[in-house]
């Protein structure tokens, strides 16, 4: 009975507080991207004609699912299809890393990153933990 | 390390290379924390991001390409080209960082 409790005190904390941040993040994304779009990212490895010099950057960010989108999951993945609240998680991970990698950019005064890679790996994985956590790591090379 | 070029580019602006030294690589396997851990289970409650984790990883990467500018300094070059990362749990808790690339003298 105890546990049944804290079971439903979890999920709700983790409702409720996950779903606030998770909209405070997005709307934060936003304004963000606004900011540094003109910064332009592109994939292509070949080096631009134009410019100057060059400076590496990265940003990084690990995220973790909460508690209530961990259940539904595990309740989705019993029927399959599309996993939403794992999506969204990486779709916000992804977002974050390369910001953070703009904003490195934007500190060198630069207006354009090539080579943009993004890496996904789980990381620090317990072996009882279905998911332990997620890292998103953007790489490129900015340009000016 | 002021001195040594890192790039993921075949090629940067201003520089020519004048020789290819091979390939050049450094990694580290770091544990997570005992004590980040405990902040880290709470977070994984209501969600969002792990700062310990975050700092950890930085300083994980940054650790081996210094692994990776020393191997190439140790070859005579004076900068790494076409630098990759890669990431890798190798057991339950504990993750592999690898960065590689390729060392060169470029002028």
């Amino acid at each position: 009975m105890v546990g049944f409790i804290i079971f439903l005190a979890l999920l709700s904390v983790g409702f409720v507080f996950g779903r606030t941040a998770e909209a405070n993040h997005f709307k934060s994304l936003i304004e963000r991207e606004e900011k540094l779009s003109h910064i332009t990212i592109t994939t292509t490895k070949k080096l631009p004609d134009g410019y100057r010099s060059s400076e590496f950057v990265a940003g990084n960010v690990v995220i973790s699912i909460d508690y209530f989108k961990r259940i539904a999951a595990a309740l989705r993945g019993l029927v399959g299809g599309r996993i939403a609240s794992y999506t969204s998680l990486l779709e916000r991970a992804r977002r974050e890393a390369v910001l953070r990698m703009k904003e490195e950019a934007d500190k060198e005064g630069a207006s354009m990153i090539a080579n943009v890679r993004l890496e996904t790996s789980s990381v620090f994985q317990d072996a009882k933990q279905l998911v332990g956590s997620l890292e998103v790591y953007a790489y490129g090379t900015a340009l000016k | 390390m002021a001195n040594i070029i890192i790039s993921n580019l075949e090629a940067i602006p201003g520089v020519t290379i004048v020789k290819h030294l091979g390939m050049v690589q450094g990694n580290t396997v770091r544990a997570k924390h005992m004590g980040r851990d405990i902040m880290a289970g709470l977070k994984n409650i209501v969600g969002g991001e792990l700062r310990g984790y975050t700092e950890l990883l930085t300083d994980s990467r940054e650790e081996c390409t210094q692994r990776m500018i020393e191997h190439a300094q140790a070859l005579g070059a004076n900068a790494v080209l076409n630098v990759r990362f890669s990431t890798s749990s190798v057991s339950a808790g504990a993750s592999e960082l690898f960065v590689y690339g390729t060392a060169v003298v470029v002028q």
